[in-house]
């Protein structure tokens, strides 16, 4: 099985994630399927991760953390943030599928990027739901 | 689930190593990273205890060049065998597209194949799949050790076991020696691709 975005909806979902949020400094962002697929990624053109390597592991990651949330009788946890000394990831949910990540460091509060994910989010999800996903 | 990407012009797939625990998946993704390192740009991801043991996954990103226009980025995983993982190994299949099941020759474990692959049969059931219906490979691995006078299960005996129903390709191989490794990877690479042209259509 596999499924595709049209190009329309990708450049609409890279013009949300840069605008929202390359724009206001963050480092790198990129949004994945829980399967650990790539769908759209931006970043300042400063470092280069391996993403593919981040993407399969944020996705495990967020995959263990909600397993954990559902034994402990939570239905998820609505805060999933690392902090390093300088740079902190911050993993959002945009709907049962889908996971936007954050790589930001620490000029950033955690609060305005909270707000500006949120939009992002928000945004991205109106597109995802245009299509129907199989 | 493969995501087609028109943009980039680029699939990701994804290929997961499944089996009993102590089968060799670990070993043949390692056997895969060293013998193509120079094509291989990323490390390879490993979540595992200090005992070697696959606690979580291993993670391997594979590019395998163009078809029919589109990049083909395959992302290889295993899974941890060890039955008290069943909860990890769960969330490796998430949205996989093609499964290696890499099977113990050894007598001792041949319980063990059979229930790892009743397991798999499960777990892609818990994700509405059917292990019918994805493409699958099996390898019979560690037949290296025949030379050292260890008894293996009979290749029928593992057909039998494993294949009767599946009727799917089969590759005794060795993971430690590097034997049919490739060619394995090869045969699930190019039935998970076919499987997925087939649906573009
Ligand atoms: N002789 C021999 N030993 C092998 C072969 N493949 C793997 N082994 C050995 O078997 C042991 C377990 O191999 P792994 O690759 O870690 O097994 P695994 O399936 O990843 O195990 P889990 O992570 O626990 O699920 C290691 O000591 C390997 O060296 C093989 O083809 N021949
Ligand atoms: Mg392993």
């Amino acid at each position: 099985m596999s499924y595709t975005l049209g190009q329309e909806q990708l450049d609409r979902m890279e013009d949300i994630l840069q605008q929202n949020l390359v724009d206001i400094g963050v480092r790198c962002v990129f949004l994945i399927d829980m399967a650990g697929n790539i769908i759209a990624n931006k970043d300042n053109g400063k470092i280069k991760h391996d993403v593919y390597s981040l993407a399969a592991l944020a996705a495990g990651n967020f995959g263990a953390v909600s397993a954990m949330a559902k034994i402990i009788g939570e239905g998820e946890f609505s805060l999933l943030f690392h902090k390093g000394k300088k740079e902190n990831i911050h993993f959002n949910k945009i709907n049962a599928d889908f996971l936007l990540i954050t790589i930001f460091s620490n000029e950033i509060s955690l609060g305005f990027l909270r707000l500006k994910v949120g939009e992002a989010a928000e945004m991205i999800e109106k597109i995802l739901s245009e299509i129907t996903t199989p | 689930m493969a995501f087609v990407n028109p943009k980039k012009k680029e699939v990701q797939v994804k290929i997961v190593y499944y089996g009993p625990g102590r089968g060799g998946k670990t070993t043949n993704l390692e056997y895969i990273y060293k013998k193509f390192s120079a094509r291989i740009k990323t490390e390879m991801v490993t979540i595992k205890t200090h005992g070697d043991r696959t606690l979580f996954f291993d993670f391997l990103p594979f590019d395998i060049g163009k078809v029919n226009g589109y990049d083909i980025k395959v992302q290889l995983y295993t899974v941890p065998g060890q039955v008290k993982y069943n909860a990890t190994r769960r969330l490796v299949l998430r949205g996989v597209d093609g499964i290696v099941f890499v099977a113990d020759s050894m007598m001792v474990r041949r319980e063990k194949n059979i229930l790892s692959i009743k397991n798999l049969q499960a777990d892609l059931a818990n994700y509405k799949k059917s292990i019918f219906k994805i493409p699958i490979v099996l390898q019979f691995n560690k037949v290296d050790l025949a030379e050292q006078g260890i008894p293996l299960t009979p290749v029928e005996t593992l057909e039998k076991d494993l294949n009767s129903q599946l009727k799917t390709s089969a590759f005794k191989a060795s993971a430690l020696k590097g034997t049919n490794v490739v060619q394995t990877m090869k045969k699930i690479i190019s039935m998970t691709i076919s499987t997925i042209v087939k649906e573009l259509k």
